[in-house]
This record gives C-alpha cells, sequence and structure tokens, in this order.
C-alpha cells in the first residue's frame, strides 16, 4: 500500500512537470502582451516595450522557462496582474473560498444525492422514481449560470429570502477572517450573526454548483442500488425473512456504496468547471472567478500558478479515491 | 467489519452537521436580516459604505493609474491645487496661491498649518521632499505600468533607466520660506497646473514613506508593492485617514480630526468591491451599501422611482468610430463621409444611453474650452450615404468592423450593443461588414493601436479638463490607430499646445476642431452622462465630472 | 488445413458481427417502445426541422436592428401580435432570432461533437489497436488532457485561438477528445479478448484486419452513444463559454448560448428575453439526452431479457 502511494507520488511528477511546459507555452500563445494589459488605454509602444525589458519577456523562452521553474519549485508564482499582489498571497485568499464553497456543494449533492437514488431504486418504476429520473436529468441539462440566474431573480430579487451575490454583506464590519473559511472563522471568533451571513451567503451558490453533482449520484446510486437489488444474496435474504432495513444496512447500501464513491471521487474536476460559472454568477472571490478573468487579463502569473496547483489538486484527490476503494471494498486490491 | 461500516457513518455525521449548519443558517438569518435593515443605530449613521466596482491596487498616488484607487487616494490626500468641487477649473488646495511669468518658474504659496495624518507639519520643505522623491525614482519604480502619471506629463527621471524614457519636465524643487516653493520646470508648460491637480500628484507624508518604505518589485509580471508605505501605511493630509485594508475584504478609513479644512462629516469610509454590476445595485437596493459609481443606464430611471438618489455627473468623455485609412476604402473621404451619414447615432443615444446624455458631433465634449459650434455636422441620412458612396467610386466595399468585449466604459456601457446597431446601419446603406472583436485589455487596445483594425469602437475619458488631452491625445501626431498624416492638423495642434496665451489657445483649438471634422477621422458620436447611486439618506453627496467625489462632506440624514 | 480453420474463424467473427447488426436492430425495436426515447426523439426532430427551415418559419430578419422601437434604455417591447415573443434591446424580433438561433446551436452541436467524436476515435484506435508504447503514451496524453477541469480547458484553447464560433467549436470537442479515446480503446480491450477475436487470433489472421475489420466496429456503439449525449453537452458549453465572454464574433448572429449570456442583465427588467434561449437549451438538450440514454439502454446487453 505505502510502495503503491510513494509509486503514485513520484509519477505525479512528470504529469506536473509536463503541464507546467504546455501551461507555460499556452500563455505566451495566447494573443496579447502583459505589458499591454498593465497599462491599458495609455500604453504606447516605447512604454510596452519598457516593460517588456523589466519583466524579460524579451529573453528567449527557454531562459523565461527556466526562470518560472526555479521560481515555482520554492512556491513563488510572481505577481498577479490583476491585483498587483503575489499569486501565493491570492491563492491563500481564493482557495478557502472555493474549498468552502465546493464542500458545502458536494455535502448538498452527497446528502440529497444517495437518499434520492436509493428511494427511487426501492420504488423502481413507480412516480416517484420517474420523478426523481427526469429531475436529474433536467439537472444535467440545464446551463450552470442559467440555474444561477434563476434562483438569484426567484430568491434573492423576487422573495428576498436570500444574498444576492459575494461572501457577506457589505455592512457587516468586525468580522475577522484569520483562516478565510468565512464559515469556520465566524465559529473561531464566536461571531454569530456573521456564521448566519457567511452560510446564508453560501446557500444559492453551493445549490448551484451542487446541481450536477447531485444529479449525477442519485443516478449512479439508483442504478447501482437496483443492481444490489437484483443479486441473489439480497433475494436470499428476502427470503430469509430478514427485516427491509436489515437488508438495506447489510447488503444493500453497503455494495452500493463502491460505485457511489467512486463517482463521489470523480466529482473534482466536475466541481471545478463549475465553480468557474457559479462564482462568475455569484460574484464569489473564489479560485473558479480569478483563473477565468485571469485569461482575458493577460494574468500570465496566475494563469500558471493556479493552473499547476488545480491540477496536482485533481491527481492527489484521484489517488486519494484510489486509497478509499481498498478500504471500502477489500476486494480491490491495490496494485 | 467496523471499518466497512466507516463511510455509511460518515455519510451520517455529515447529514447530522448539514442540517445543523442549516438550521442555524434559518435561525440565524433572521436575526441578523432585521438587525442590518433596520440599520438606524448612530453607528450606522457614522458610517458610509461605498462599492468599489475592483479592489484599488495600491495606496500609494505616485504609483496608481486606475480610477477605483484614486477613488481611495483622493480621500486621504491632497495636492497642491485641486479642481473645484463639481466642475473643471483649478483652485487653491495644499496651495493657496501660485504665480507663473513664464510658464518655467512656478512660485507658490502654501496654506499654513497643514499637519500629515502622522502629526509632521506640511511645508515647502514637504513639497520639495514630494517632487524630488518622483523625480528619483529608480528601477521598478521607473516602470510605465508604476509611475504612469509622471511619464505622462513629466516625462523622465533624474536618472533614466531606459532609453524609451523622455527627458524630465522637472528641472528643480526650491524652498523659499516655509510658506514658499519655487518649481522650475526644464521647458515652459502651460498646463502644467492642470497637471498639479491629477491624483497622482498628491502630497504625501515623507516621513511615512521613509519609516515604512515605498520599495516596488517588478516580479513575475506586474509590479509588486511591497514598500509597507503603498499599501499599510499610506499618510496624507487628506479628511480621512487611512485605519486598514483587509484584501478581497474591506478598506476602512476614519475621519482626520486634525485636518485643516472643515472636518469630514461621517466618521468611518468602508470600501467594499462588488465587481458584478447588477450586483451592485442590488446592494444598494438592500441598503448594504450607501453608493456605488456607474449606474446602468438601464437602472437610472427604476431606481429613481424607487427613491434611490441618482446623481448625474457631466460628461467629460467622447465615444467614437475610428476610421485607420490605412485600409481601404477608407482612404476615401467620400466614403468617411458616407460612415458619417449612415450611422444613426440619435437613434442609438436615445435607445441606449442614459437621458442627458448629447450625440456627439466633434472630438471633445462641449465643456472643454475649444469645443466649436460651428463645425461640420454630419446628419443621419441613409439616402446621402448611398449617393456619396455612387460618387466615390469605390467597388469593394467591405469594412472590418471592430469592437471589445469584456468592457464598460462611461462612453460605452454596451460596446456590443452599439456595434450591432451600428453594423445594421452600414449593411442598410451597402457596405459589407465583417466582425473582429478581443478582450478589451490586452488584445482589443492592443492591436487598435497597432493599426491592425479598420473601423473600431474606442473612445476617451478625460484625464484632466483641457482639450490637449481629447484632441492633443489623439490627432497630434502620426497614430497607427488612426493611420494617416495630415500635416495641417499635427502643425495647428503642436502650436496650440505651446501657446502660453490662454485666449489664442482656445481659439486655435476651434479651428483645430472645424479641421479634424471636415477631415473625417472618424464618428464621435456620444458625450455619455455617468450616473452614481446613492441611499436615500444620503446628503451632500456631489459628482464631479473628473470623478473627484469627496466623501468628507457627505452626511446621512 | 490452417487456411480452412482461419476461414472458419473468420466466418464466425463476421456471424460476430452479424449479431452486432442484429443488435442495433434489435436496439431499434426496444427503442421505440420506450416514451422516454420518444420525447427524446420528438424534441430532437423539432430541433432539427426549426433549424433547416428556419429562413421559411422566421417571420423577420434576425439581424436587422430597429432603434425606433426602443424607447430608452432599459426599455424593452413585450410580446405582441406582430411579434410574438416580443423584441429584443436593439428592437429586432426574438421569435425570428430564437428560430436562427436553433441552426446556430445545432452547427455548434454537431461540429464540436464531431470533431471531439473523430479525434477520440483516432486516438483511441491507435491506442486500443497498437497497444504497448503508443497505448502507453496516449493514455498518458489523455490523463494530462483530464488532469485539467474540462471547461478551464476549454477556456483555455478559445481563448487563445481567438474570439469565433469555430475556435469555440473546436475547444469543446477538443475538450471531448479524451472522453472518446477512453471509451473506444475500452471497449476495444475488451472486444480483443472476446471469442471470436482470441480464435481469430489463433489461426494467424492478420492483426490488422481483426482490429479494423472486426473488433473496431464491434466496439463503436458506446462511442456512438457518447456521441448523442455529447451533443446535448456541447451546447450547454457553448452557453457556458458564451457566459463568461467566448463566443462567436458577431453578437448579432443569433446562437442559443450566446442570446441566454447575453441577455442576463435584463433578468429583472425583461425575463423573457432570458427565459426563451434558456428553455429553447434545456429543451434540446433534453432531446438528446433522453435519446442517448435510451439508446445506452437498449443496447445494453443486460437489459436484453
Amino acid at each position: 500500500m505505502l510502495r503503491f502511494i510513494v509509486r503514485r507520488l513520484l509519477l505525479l511528477i512528470p504529469v506536473l512537470w509536463g503541464l507546467s511546459v504546455a501551461l507555460f507555452l499556452w500563455v505566451r500563445a495566447l494573443p496579447g502582451s502583459p505589458a499591454q494589459a498593465l497599462l491599458g488605454e495609455r500604453a504606447t509602444p516605447e512604454k510596452i516595450r519598457q516593460i517588456e525589458i523589466a519583466l524579460g519577456l524579451d529573453q528567449p523562452l527557454y531562459v523565461q522557462y527556466w526562470r518560472f521553474l526555479e521560481k515555482a519549485l520554492r512556491f513563488d508564482f510572481g505577481t498577479s496582474i490583476q491585483s498587483s499582489r503575489p499569486v501565493v498571497e491570492e491563492m491563500g485568499r481564493r482557495f478557502p473560498a472555493t474549498i468552502e464553497l465546493g464542500v458545502t456543494a458536494l455535502l448538498i449533492a452527497v446528502l440529497i444525492g444517495i437518499p434520492v437514488g436509493y428511494f427511487a431504486a426501492r420504488r423502481h418504476g413507480t412516480w416517484l422514481d420517474q420523478l426523481s429520473v427526469s429531475a436529474s436529468l433536467v439537472g444535467i441539462t440545464i446551463p450552470v449560470f442559467f440555474l444561477a440566474y434563476m434562483l438569484r431573480y426567484v430568491f434573492a430579487n423576487q422573495l428576498g429570502w436570500l444574498p444576492n451575490t459575494g461572501r457577506q454583506e457589505a455592512r457587516m464590519l468586525d468580522v475577522e477572517h484569520p483562516t478565510g473559511f468565512y464559515v469556520l472563522d465566524a465559529i473561531v471568533t464566536g461571531n454569530g450573526p456573521a456564521l448566519s451571513d457567511a452560510l446564508l451567503h453560501l446557500v444559492l451558490p453551493a445549490v448551484t454548483l451542487a446541481t450536477i453533482p447531485l444529479a449525477i449520484i442519485a443516478r449512479i446510486t439508483r442504478a447501482a442500488v437496483l443492481d444490489v437489488l437484483n443479486e441473489d444474496y439480497v433475494r436470499t435474504a428476502e427470503a430469509k425473512g430478514l427485516t427491509a432495513r436489515t437488508i438495506t444496512r447489510r447488503h444493500v447500501l453497503r455494495n452500493a456504496m463502491l460505485p457511489v464513491s467512486t463517482t463521489i471521487g470523480l466529482q473534482f474536476g466536475l466541481l471545478m468547471s463549475g465553480a468557474i460559472l457559479t462564482e462568475t454568477a455569484f460574484a464569489f472571490e473564489g479560485v473558479g472567478k480569478f483563473v477565468a478573468q485571469a485569461i482575458p487579463s493577460r494574468d500570465y502569473a496566475t494563469l500558471q500558478g493556479f493552473i499547476l496547483v488545480i491540477a496536482a489538486l485533481f491527481v492527489l484527490i484521484n489517488l486519494l479515491v484510489d486509497i478509499s476503494y481498498g478500504l471500502i471494498d477489500p476486494r480491490v486490491r491495490v496494485r | 467489519m467496523h471499518r466497512r461500516r466507516g463511510p455509511v457513518r460518515a455519510l451520517t455525521a455529515l447529514a447530522l452537521g448539514g442540517a445543523l449548519a442549516l438550521a442555524a443558517a434559518c435561525g440565524g438569518g433572521g436575526q441578523s436580516g432585521g438587525g442590518n435593515k433596520a440599520g438606524g443605530g448612530s453607528g450606522t449613521k457614522d458610517v458610509f459604505v461605498w462599492a468599489l466596482s475592483d479592489q484599488p491596487k495600491v495606496l500609494d498616488s505616485s504609483y496608481a493609474s486606475d480610477g477605483e484607487t484614486f477613488r481611495v487616494t483622493r480621500q486621504i490626500y491632497e495636492g497642491l491645487v485641486g479642481t473645484e468641487a463639481g466642475g473643471t477649473k483649478i483652485v487653491p488646495a495644499l496651495a493657496t496661491q501660485w504665480d507663473t511669468k513664464d510658464s518655467k518658474t512656478w512660485e507658490f504659496t502654501l496654506k499654513k498649518g497643514v499637519k500629515f495624518h502622522d502629526g509632521t507639519d506640511f511645508n515647502a520643505k514637504s513639497v520639495c521632499d514630494n517632487f524630488e522623491r518622483w523625480y528619483n525614482f529608480t528601477g521598478a519604480q521607473q516602470n510605465p505600468a508604476v509611475s504612469t502619471y509622471w511619464q505622462t506629463t513629466m516625462g523622465g527621471f533624474k536618472k533614466n533607466e531606459s532609453e524609451d524614457l523622455g527627458p524630465s519636465l522637472y528641472k528643480s524643487c526650491e524652498a523659499k520660506a516655509d510658506d514658499k516653493v519655487v518649481i522650475t520646470l526644464t521647458n515652459p508648460s502651460a498646463s502644467f497646473i492642470s497637471v498639479l491637480a491629477l491624483p497622482s500628484f498628491a502630497m504625501v507624508s515623507m516621513d511615512a514613506v521613509k519609516k515604512y518604505g515605498d520599495t516596488v518589485e517588478m516580479k513575475g509580471d506586474a509590479p509588486n508593492y511591497t514598500g509597507k508605505f503603498s499599501t499599510e501605511n499610506p499618510v496624507g493630509t487628506g479628511a480621512y485617514k487611512f485605519v486598514s485594508w483587509q484584501r478581497g475584504d474591506k478598506l476602512t478609513l476614519e475621519r482626520f480630526d486634525g485636518y485643516h479644512g472643515e472636518k469630514a462629516k461621517i466618521k468611518t469610509i468602508v470600501f467594499r468591491a462588488i465587481g458584478d454590476g447588477p450586483a451592485r445595485r442590488q446592494a444598494l437596493e438592500s441598503g448594504e451599501i450607501d453608493g456605488f459609481d456607474q449606474v446602468e443606464p438601464a437602472d437610472v430611471e427604476t431606481m429613481k422611482a424607487a427613491g434611490f438618489q441618482v446623481q448625474e455627473r457631466a460628461a467629460l468623455n467622447v465615444g467614437y468610430v475610428g476610421f485607420n485609412q490605412k485600409k481601404k476604402p477608407l482612404d476615401n473621404p467620400k466614403i468617411r463621409q458616407a460612415i458619417a451619414h449612415a450611422l444613426n447615432r440619435d437613434g442609438l443615444v436615445k435607445a441606449k444611453y442614459p437621458p442627458g446624455s448629447e450625440v456627439a458631433h466633434q472630438w471633445m465634449p462641449p465643456a472643454i474650452e475649444g469645443y466649436n459650434d460651428a463645425v461640420t455636422k454630419y446628419d443621419y441620412n441613409p439616402e446621402k450615404a448611398k449617393q456619396l458612396i455612387k460618387e466615390s467610386g469605390v467597388t469593394d466595399l467591405s469594412l472590418e468592423f471592430w469592437y471589445p468585449t469584456k468592457v464598460s466604459r462611461p462612453y460605452m456601457p454596451d460596446p456590443a450593443a452599439n456595434f450591432q446597431a451600428f453594423k445594421s446601419d452600414l449593411e442598410a446603406v451597402g457596405f459589407k461588414v465583417t466582425t473582429k472583436t478581443y478582450p478589451w485589455n490586452p488584445d482589443y487596445l492592443e492591436k487598435v493601436d497597432q493599426g491592425q483594425a479598420g473601423i473600431f469602437l474606442l473612445g476617451w475619458n478625460a484625464d484632466f479638463a483641457d482639450a490637449d488631452n481629447f484632441i492633443g491625445t489623439f490627432f497630434q501626431q502620426f497614430n497607427p490607430r488612426y493611420g494617416f498624416r495630415n500635416k495641417e492638423i499635427f502643425d495647428i495642434l503642436a502650436k496650440a499646445e505651446a501657446e502660453p496665451d490662454p485666449a489664442k489657445r482656445v481659439e486655435l483649438y476651434k479651428e483645430a476642431n472645424k479641421m479634424i471634422s471636415d477631415f473625417v477621422p472618424g464618428v464621435p458620436y456620444v458625450h455619455n452622462k455617468s450616473y452614481v447611486g446613492l441611499a436615500k439618506d444620503v446628503q451632500g453627496f456631489k459628482t464631479d465630472p473628473l470623478s473627484n467625489e469627496q466623501f468628507s462632506i457627505v452626511s446621512r440624514g | 488445413m490452417s487456411l480452412q480453420v482461419a476461414e472458419s474463424a473468420i466466418q464466425q467473427a463476421e456471424h460476430a458481427d452479424e449479431a452486432g447488426g442484429g443488435l442495433w436492430r434489435e436496439a431499434f425495436r426496444r427503442l421505440v417502445r420506450k416514451p422516454a426515447a420518444i420525447i427524446g426523439a420528438i424534441f430532437v426532430a423539432i430541433f432539427v426541422i426549426v433549424a433547416v427551415f428556419a429562413p421559411l418559419i422566421a417571420p423577420y430578419s434576425p439581424t436587422a436592428t430597429d432603434l425606433s422601437q426602443i424607447k430608452g434604455p432599459g426599455h424593452i417591447p413585450g410580446p405582441s401580435s406582430t411579434h410574438w415573443l416580443g423584441l429584443d434591446d436593439l428592437g429586432r424580433d426574438v421569435f425570428s432570432r430564437m428560430i436562427y438561433g436553433a441552426r446556430q446551436s445545432l452547427v455548434v452541436g454537431v461540429v464540436s461533437m464531431a470533431f471531439g467524436m473523430v479525434g477520440g476515435i483516432i486516438l483511441g484506435l491507435l491506442a486500443g489497436g497498437l497497444g504497448g508504447w503508443v497505448d502507453a503514451t496516449i493514455m498518458r496524453f489523455v490523463d494530462m488532457m483530464l488532469a485539467i477541469p474540462g471547461l478551464l480547458f476549454a477556456i483555455g484553447i478559445a481563448a487563445m485561438l481567438g474570439q469565433s464560433l469555430v475556435s469555440v467549436m473546436i475547444a469543446i470537442g477538443v475538450v471531448n477528445i479524451p472522453v472518446f479515446a477512453r471509451l473506444l480503446r475500452g471497449q476495444m480491450l475488451a472486444q480483443r479478448e472476446a471469442d471470436y477475436a482470441l480464435a481469430a487470433k489463433s489461426l494467424g489472421v492478420k492483426r490488422s484486419r481483426i482490429i479494423l475489420g472486426h473488433v473496431f466496429p464491434n466496439s463503436l456503439s458506446p462511442v456512438i452513444v457518447q456521441g448523442t449525449l455529447t451533443l446535448a453537452t456541447a451546447i450547454i458549453e457553448a452557453a457556458g463559454l458564451a457566459f463568461l465572454g467566448l463566443s462567436g464574433a458577431d453578437p448579432a448572429i443569433p446562437e442559443w448560448g450566446r442570446m441566454l449570456a447575453d441577455t442576463q442583465k435584463f433578468l429583472t427588467s425583461a425575463p423573457q428575453l432570458v427565459f426563451y434561449p434558456g428553455i429553447a437549451i434545456v429543451l434540446s438538450a433534453l432531446g438528446f439526452t433522453l435519446l442517448g440514454e435510451s439508446l445506452r439502454e437498449a443496447l445494453d446487453p443486460k437489459n436484453r431479457r
């Protein structure tokens, strides 16, 4: 097991290195230069040239890449054009926001998706089943940002129950953010109003972000439970006269968990894609929004740093998922 | 067995946690919502929350060049001179009077008894120290993205580190007495006094600069302001002093009780960044914020109807369709005139711009001296346009029309809408239009400035209220953007800029406007009013054509 | 001798192919009995008919603006007897724009799906067919592509290629390449182990003939199902890219995703402008998804009872 983990971690190195080269070349293939991005409307050719020299953009590509790599290894990704702050500092600010949002969304997806899928399977063929299947289909086909704006329209504009955008009510003044996870911050500092404010601001974005994973998890759970219900040992258990509850607990859920947990593990990429749209639609200052803005701003430093870290996280999470298979199902031999 | 039950148990725990969180959210929501909306306590009356569209980049005004940063620094710092509230006239600020005989040697008399927020005195030495600081910028401080306005207005530095930098307009500064200072320039410049009103030329406490540092590093692709003065300890003479800046969260200012002028009415100013336009409006409507800039044209009337204050700001801008004469058939004057007649400017301004916006007929707004009522005007007349096309003899009527995405400017709140309307107009008179589009910054600006565009949407906001800042910037020399060389126009603009006599100068600019209008280097179409949205109980707010709005005179009823 | 046996092995393989053909026929029979499939097919049919006959259906030009209809900023005329779905903010007939929008959206869906499918088939065929280091290299490459969140990847490609509908379609297509490649490779690996393939191999039939003639065609059905589903996601992804500012250069050309993204600013003043394209996208995507899912179920041997 340990050897497996070490080997997978070592395998991470070439993937990340390849990615760093690809990323480096990609940002330089984007049209428009960061010098122009810095100067905006007041740019002149002389000033652009002056900045390009100062930034070393006139150097050969391999020199630039080497300088980038050397610093990246020390976890120094340079300064963001968008905010004039070190990229690492921006990561410290944006990742907590996105993780908070993503974890909440995943919680919603799992906590609703699994029961819905389970009950749909138990009541296979009934209207309840049909309803859940159709609802999850709509959940997958509705464009994320369209859903976001509809939710904003109904719950913020029309009903006024929930805040429209952002992470915090603008008039909340005496709030400290030691960690950047607003919910956690409020709990740590014992700030009740800040806690409810942070939670309220999470509701609509988290529901939006949860929709697609929820639909997928519900569908997978339903299919997995249906498969297990058709297995001989469940029929045997039924024949033996075990109560439905015992059968559920002892056999059905546990055996259906494997495909479901695989699916949950695979939601990371989907969540990240969703986070780009969700954060943009809710002006939620997280990783997704920052990276999406970095592309038109030619924020090279941000793009390289953030995408590398996202990809590394992705690979690490996949590794964790693989390891967890072994824990859930001893039949899966980790090679 | 135990281990294998793990996931199920974990899920149950998660479910419980989630339910608790939800309960907390619902329970707490009522309280906080009520508390905030009531908002009548003495505390809230003494707080003014302003929504910026973006975070400030730095708090050192000499390093700043964007409006949202200046919005903050204007409250903290003051310059030697300023502009009158709500107007463009130069008025005394830290200097009470000034005098020059040759536009080269400028003598200033300073206000007495002025103190910086850190308790140090403001005097003639402070002025010289500030100028010497700028003049002696080195390394990354000389980067055009850092000392942008110094370089656009004053040129280079004491020791230029790049061959692209020109000579400095600044020569020396001498403190004659505590309240008398003389600044000498290398060349006469009539606009020097207007330049001093720019927020970048604000006076800062040199004690604080020395104590906290003002270093800048070019690291990665952007300047990183490592000096603590520039981000955490800005010290000026303004009505508000800096308290704290939690990046990505809020920036707080507090009334400076030792202010030399009338003390600020509201104790605390809080700046928040809300990037999404509709969200700013909704934040105002829900009472979260007290004000924001750039109300969407479509929202002006609805917000007024709902009882919010929407204050108009005079237009010091121009939106135009530019032509690149290097691209055929735009080299043909008849074609350029035809386009001018083909575009339904009145229709667009009426349909898409807020009430009070004016259809433009020349390249600068009427509020600026040098505006000429007698220029040739090209009215909307598709028939005449077709006629002109016929006369031109041009058969290939294809045009490449450029517009930017990812941008909203006062003169162009929705570029795509302008583009579509104009494209439809051009097609109606027989042009074949192909479309090109790029994100505003950097792609669009870069390509348009390199002369890649055919016809394009662009515009300009005044830095300071002077004709030179408009037509001088556009047409005084060859500009690849417009792709023409017209010696008469270049000459008259150069002459106007150097003319020391104000009256003669105005006449020259009027003449220049007429020549430009006849030459049709493009079609100006709008001088747009912009709007500030304010909460119902805000009093005393005064909009300013250069966005130099002072929060110190604002109170809440 | 060996020749004779080889012949019979090939016959057997061809038999397997026939079974493949039979599989499709049988699947079709099951398909027409499924209400979900019928509904999906109806949605898709309407979508395609509208797209093809747009010029005949649309009463007005989808691009000609009429600013005289707009009284001021924020004024958007609602539905009337002359304009069934009302006008947009530049005075264009929304119904006509919706009709023409079907055309663009169909093109976006089909072209990006085809791009991804062809690319994926080439990679998958090489990996699954040649195996060895080719397989390993291609799969590492595919893994790297999958390590970047799909939408981010698409944004990256579209941003690099510049603002046009073609670059949007390429971007969506490229993002789907690894999905198709993996699917086809997996299926081919399984088919290579199938009895007929093993038999043919043991009898010395040329590997290329086994793979191209039998394994590959027998592996295609899940790829086709995935293609149908991708038509739906491509339209949705195009809308997402439009929302982030990456779409065709000319906003006057109607495309549902673009229309949905561009009208968000009217949500409070004229929500109808947002709902029409939103609902059109959901329904068309639903159509393809229902059809694809039903097809998958119908082709699934487990359901052959």
